[in-house]
């Protein structure tokens, strides 16, 4: 695959391997932050940590669409499913993510139509293809996703469709990254940027994290060079005693966004005034409904949720996780009562998930040398 | 990880690999696709409702057939249905897969296809037309795969409910003398082998139905496998450990069964796995890994290593198999793993298929 396999190659791997090992200080422990889960499963799908020097230490940051949402919301999304005459679509890591009482891959089972897409414009085709049904799409993801339900919502009002709904559970990146860091819990030496949510954003709006918190990052895309080069980049700021945000994903991001996807947005979206996150709790301005404009199709306006607020499961540390916290394999329930299959948390379900991908990818001693 | 893994999260790993390495439990309150995905939830239902049920020492050996002596010989016989959807895809239609799937369940166990029965179930409604193709596929393929077709049923139901049709086919085989060929023959240091490029069927079948408006050359590599398998067995019969088909599941699921029967390790050189570019390129848009994705027309063999050289070159010998790749070895540690030496220079788990991001594959 070409302009993709330039960005794997194991010599220019080995390459900035080195260069990164001549850049740790001995003795000195760096614990950087992977905010975005596409950057968690790459780090894991390509081994990219057995790259890496001892005393560098990747932890696993809140940016994985899925993982963020919290029961309350599973709950809902099940109950809109359950209306009658209504075909619920959704990305397909959701069907999986358990509820107060089963997932939607039950309700499905149960008889519910919930199908799963693999973009908003999937549901609008259902829709148009299904005129007497109500359909409703489960919108989730960061910037990232956002202005693609956007567009397709602007579709879907300016072509008059009449069965087109969309429950929004969109989130924003900023808001989680200022409470990890006025969290008390973590020291980190240095961020690794989410490359997609910046392709829309921009890189502007980190500026703060070196400005206010002052912690280099490095904006970075989802390829192991790419990782690996953003590594090298924020060691570098530290050697050197620079601390910025720094663009190592330019070839797509560029600094101040993409306006057309920020104004798409602004149309179609408002900030809610607070929205629950896994584990996490309440964060002011971190989630995003329907615009008065839009409130026609607004799933939650159509139709009555449950909208309670559902307690984690006790034994459930995705909070903890998904702060960074603790690591996956340190969660109570890890591997035991939450596996893959049988998950507990959201974390275990989504592909992006940390501790879906230590499960899946990480999960075995490389202490024991393979004999 | 880079960093040194502690005691605690080595203690952590055990319990859990403790864990995997037990019978898989029926936990489930009812029937979700999963179920039928060839990964996880496959397993538990055959490993904790099926064979406890059943309960016999051919069950038990959990091959692709069984096996059961008659008249002082060794005969195999297996049973498949299939529901693909749909019914037509680049390569090959539903017919040709209710015979090789069939019939490649009976040479995975070393066994020369004898007999075939045929079982369909229709929709009312159904064109004539589309069957009578169906019935020629199915026909040609069986001449093809040179078995007859010796007894058959035929039911329908109303419309609604089942899509177009569903078939199931019953095959006899004879177990070949050269084959000595179990699950849990495996050895540190055999070697892996594929006999083609993987993930061809299940890429076919996604892009087939049309919903992701992706457009490729990539056809279902649906075939009769036993002419492969004589030929191995002719090369190198008694250092063959073990066949199987990668259907559902994948490669991936085929070779975990596989780690786990036989308690050893297994590490796989992405490298070394043939996939073809559409297929990589498809796979990575939808998130999805190539050793994931069913095959209807590949094998997955274990050979001793000093067969492993004849064995290759008698699978690139047999047309379909001119691709057959060497992909990766037994190893000790850590027990009933698959562990993937990624192109990058990483190494990780290549865990079995949970969920099913493709239902009706086959």
């Amino acid at each position: 695959m070409k302009h993709v396999d330039e960005f794997r190659d194991p010599a220019l791997g080995r390459v900035l391997a080195g260069e990164i090992l001549g850049l740790v200080e001995a003795g000195r422990h760096y614990k950087f932050m992977e905010v975005c889960g596409g950057h968690t499963h790459s780090i894991y799908k390509y081994g990219i940590d057995d790259l890496l020097p001892a005393n560098v230490e990747l932890v696993h940051g809140p940016g994985c669409p899925v993982c963020v949402i919290p029961m309350g919301r599973v709950d809902d999304a099940i109950a809109l499913a359950h209306e009658d005459n209504v075909i619920f679509t959704c990305f397909g890591d959701m069907l999986r993510v358990p509820g107060s009482e089963g997932s939607l891959l039950d309700a499905k089972a149960e008889g519910a139509d919930i199908r799963m897409v693999y973009s908003p414009l999937d549901a609008l085709r259902i829709a148009k293809s299904n005129p007497e049904r109500d359909v409703i799409f489960m919108a989730i993801g960061f910037e990232t996703t956002a202005p693609s339900t956007a567009l397709t919502l602007r579709r879907a009002k300016s072509e008059g469709v009449k069965n087109f709904f969309c429950m929004c559970n969109h989130v924003t990146i900023v808001p989680p990254l200022r409470a990890l860091l006025d969290s008390p819990d973590l020291r980190l030496d240095g961020f690794i940027g989410p490359g997609h949510v910046s392709t829309v954003v921009g890189v502007r709006p980190f500026e703060f994290i070196p400005r206010e918190y002052g912690k280099p990052i490095a904006v970075a895309g989802f390829e192991p060079l790419d990782v690996l080069h953003a590594i090298h980049m924020i060691l570098t700021q530290l050697k050197e005693g620079r601390c910025e945000v720094e663009n190592q994903y330019a070839r797509v991001v560029p600094y101040e966004g993409n306006p057309r996807a920020l104004e798409v947005m602004a149309e179609v979206f408002e900030l809610r005034p607070h929205f629950e996150w896994r584990g996490m709790g309440f964060i002011s301005q971190s989630g995003l409904k329907l615009s008065k404009a839009y409130a026609d199709l607004d799933a939650e306006l159509r139709y009555a949720v449950p909208g309670v607020r559902v307690a984690d499961p006790k034994a459930c540390q995705c909070g903890e996780v998904l702060k960074g916290v603790i690591k996956p394999w340190e969660c109570k329930v890890f591997g035991s009562g939450c596996t893959p299959e049988r998950p507990i948390g959201t974390c275990m379900v989504s592909s992006e998930g940390a501790c879906a991908a230590y499960y899946n990818y990480g999960r075995f001693a490389r202490e024991r040398e393979v004999v | 990880m880079s960093s040194e893994v502690s005691e605690r999260e080595q203690k952590v790993l055990n319990i859990i690999e403790t864990a995997r390495a037990k019978r898989q439990k029926f936990r489930d309150t009812q029937i979700t696709m999963a179920h039928g995905a060839g990964g996880k939830a496959t397993q538990g239902l055959i490993e904790g409702l099926l064979v406890p049920a059943f309960a016999n020492d051919t069950l038990e050996a959990m091959a692709d057939a069984g096996t059961i002596s008659l008249l002082g010989g060794q005969v195999a016989m297996t049973t498949d249905s299939f529901v693909v959807n749909p019914i037509v895809f680049p390569g090959g239609t539903i017919g040709d897969l209710a015979v090789n799937g069939t019939v490649n369940d009976l040479a995975m166990a070393g066994s020369r296809p004898l007999a075939l029965t045929l079982s369909l179930i229709l929709e009312e409604g159904l064109p004539a037309d589309t069957l009578k193709h169906q019935v020629a596929a199915i026909a040609a393929a069986a001449q093809s795969a040179g078995v007859p077709i010796v007894a058959g049923d035929t039911k329908v139901v109303p419309r609604g409910m089942c899509d177009e049709m569903y078939i199931c086919t019953t095959g006899l085989g004879l177990i070949d003398d050269r084959a000595t060929l179990s699950p849990a023959a495996l050895r540190p240091g055999d070697k892996i082998l594929v006999s083609g490029r993987i993930g061809d069927h299940g890429t076919a079948i996604m892009l087939a139905r049309g919903e992701f408006e992706l457009d490729s050359d990539i056809e279902s590599d649906t075939q009769s496998l036993w002419p492969m398998v004589d030929t191995l067995l002719g090369g190198v019969g008694p250092s063959l450990r073990c066949l199987r088909d990668a259907t559902r599941g994948g490669v991936a699921s085929v070779l975990n069964e596989l780690a786990r029967a036989s308690r050893v390790a297994m590490i796989i050189h992405e490298s070394a796995v043939p996939v073809h570019p559409s297929v990589a390129g498809a796979c990575e848009i939808l998130g999805i890994d190539p050793m994931h994705v069913a095959n209807e027309g590949r094998l997955v063999a274990i050979v001793a290593p000093e067969a492993a050289d004849s064995a290759l070159a008698a699978l690139r010998s047999v047309p379909g198999g001119e691709e057959a790749a060497e992909i990766g070895e037994c190893k000790t540690e850590p027990e009933g793993m698959v562990l993937m030496a990624t192109a990058f220079g990483g190494k990780r788990v290549m865990d079995q298929l949970v969920g099913d991001p493709l239902p009706r594959i086959c």
